[in-house]
């Protein structure tokens, strides 16, 4: 008896992901610089967020030539990102055999009001998540791993550190309530009470939850590990910085020792500019990526 | 009580922590080369073998983990540990550890969607075990001193050398402590025999 795409396969993907960072990539050359520095997947990509961000319009799943491209170059897992509801990006995506796909707010949504059904696939998905209710409603749908949203594109931590704290804190007042507050819970949140049920009995959420949104420097990718994320991803910090090699490996270093400060120092010395970073309140509410899906 | 020690630089180190407590032993998450010192066995857990080597490299484990090796305390090696065990992997001229005769293939079942999860008997441990596969490697030659514990489609997917153990497969995304425990009793035996 064989069984492909069960949840123990889906989920353990993303557990073996844990203590890592993840970085987008946009060709071969990037993909292998990121696997050098010791990332444990890329996210193949045809612009990282923050050129996303300038160039506006509509953006859409990458060109199939790119995540082509960066499979080949690579070994380690290679994701790659569909827009919200686009059940036929995702379907074309898994037809490539790509690891993982991100169901992103960071591509403009295809579909307002249903995310994907994402059990229906063998690939397992990753969703970004705000709060407890978010993330219960992805893990509802089918997500077999979580990432805070943040904000993308931004090399601002503000909103993940919120995102991150939101959704932690919630899961500790889950899991001290009774059986008998749940459902109410549930119905504040707007969140599938089977789901919560199995949160609080577990003490924790039943898959990994990676920081995403506005890491830009080695601190900030260490923050986020104090704070309780399995893992990292990292959109434009790394190849929007001067030097690419070094910023990687640092990132990947601060990750892996997130308590050790004096290593957190010295990886952090000259590592040129980091990305330049927006402040939130400066980005208009219909340009916040955050406020994508629900 | 015997302490079995989960190198911590990536992967699932929390659930093998999980599992050998479940089993009777004390569990400690290796991150620093001085706390090989305090273990008496050692689980190279499953994740991206390539991002586990690098941070082996970074942080100096290459030579005491292959000391570690050599002094007869037990190691486990599941998915990637596998990998970092070998003495040979197919398509590469590089390896890491090197301690187990044998011959290993990354992603040898494919890409993550032709992960799966299969039953297996595995020799002196279960002959219903259900193994959880992920984008997993297999041992496609052994040396003879290598004993074979399970084999799934013909590819070799569980083995034994000595002191060292290793699965193509994840025992510790289950409930079942089965090999956890089949590791724990080796690190006890190993321990009464190193005190001799």
């Amino acid at each position: 008896m064989v069984n492909v795409g069960t949840d123990r396969v889906k989920r353990g993907m993303a557990e073996m992901q844990k203590g890592g960072v993840i970085m987008d990539v946009v060709n071969a050359e990037q993909a292998k610089i990121a696997e050098e520095a010791g990332a444990v997947a890329v996210m193949a990509l045809e612009r990282v967020p923050s050129d996303i961000r300038k160039a506006g319009g509509v953006a859409r799943m990458a060109d199939p030539t790119i995540v082509e491209e960066v499979m080949h170059a690579v070994s380690i897992p290679v994701m790659a990102k569909a827009r919200i509801g686009h059940i036929v990006e995702a379907r074309v995506l898994e037809s490539m055999g790509v690891d993982y796909i991100d169901e992103s707010e960071v591509l403009t949504p295809a579909d307002e009001v249903f995310h994907l059904n994402k059990k229906d696939y063998t690939v397992p998905f990753v969703c970004g998540c705000r709060n407890l209710g978010e993330a219960a409603r992805r893990i509802g749908e089918g997500a077999s791993m979580l990432r805070t949203k943040g904000e993308p594109g931004t090399g601002n931590i503000v909103e993940a550190v919120r995102h991150m704290r939101q959704v932690n804190a919630e899961v500790r007042q889950l899991v001290n309530m009774s059986v008998d507050e749940i459902m109410t819970y549930a119905k504040d949140l707007g969140a599938p009470y089977e789901v919560l049920l199995q949160i609080r009995e577990e003490g924790r959420l039943p898959v990994v939850n990676f920081a995403a949104g506005g890491v830009a420097t080695p601190a900030d990718a260490a923050l986020m590990m104090q704070l309780g994320a399995d893992g990292v991803f990292v959109g434009s910090g790394i190849f929007k910085s001067d030097n690419p090699q070094k910023f990687a490996k640092a990132i990947v270093e601060a990750t892996t020792h997130f308590e050790d400060y004096e290593l957190i120092a010295r990886v952090s010395k000259d590592l040129g500019e980091a990305m330049k970073g927006i402040e939130i309140s400066t980005i208009p509410s219909h340009e916040r990526m955050q406020d994508r899906g629900w | 009580m015997v302490m079995v020690g989960v190198l911590g630089l990536q992967g699932a180190v929390r659930e093998h922590v999980r599992s050998i407590e479940a089993s009777g032993a004390k569990a400690i998450i290796v991150k620093k080369v001085e706390q090989l010192d305090e273990i008496d066995g050692l689980i190279l857990p499953g994740g991206e073998s390539t991002t586990m080597r690098r941070l082996i490299d970074q942080y100096g484990f290459l030579e005491p983990l292959r000391q570690f090796g050599q002094t007869g305390k037990p190691i486990f090696g599941t998915c990637a540990g596998l990998i970092l065990l070998a003495k040979e992997i197919s398509n590469q001229t590089t390896t890491h550890l090197g301690l187990m005769d044998m011959t290993v293939t990354r992603n040898a079942f494919g890409r993550q969607k032709d992960s799966f999860e299969a039953a297996l008997s595995i020799e002196g441990v279960a002959d219903d075990y259900n193994a959880v596969f992920i984008r997993a490697p297999y041992i496609e030659r052994v040396g003879e001193d290598v004993h074979i514990l399970a084999t799934y489609d013909d590819a070799i997917v569980a083995a034994e050398e000595g002191p060292f153990l290793c699965t193509a497969f994840h025992p510790e995304l289950t409930e079942d402590h089965r090999l956890a425990k089949y590791f724990v009793e080796k690190v006890k035996e190993s321990k009464k025999s190193l005190a001799r």
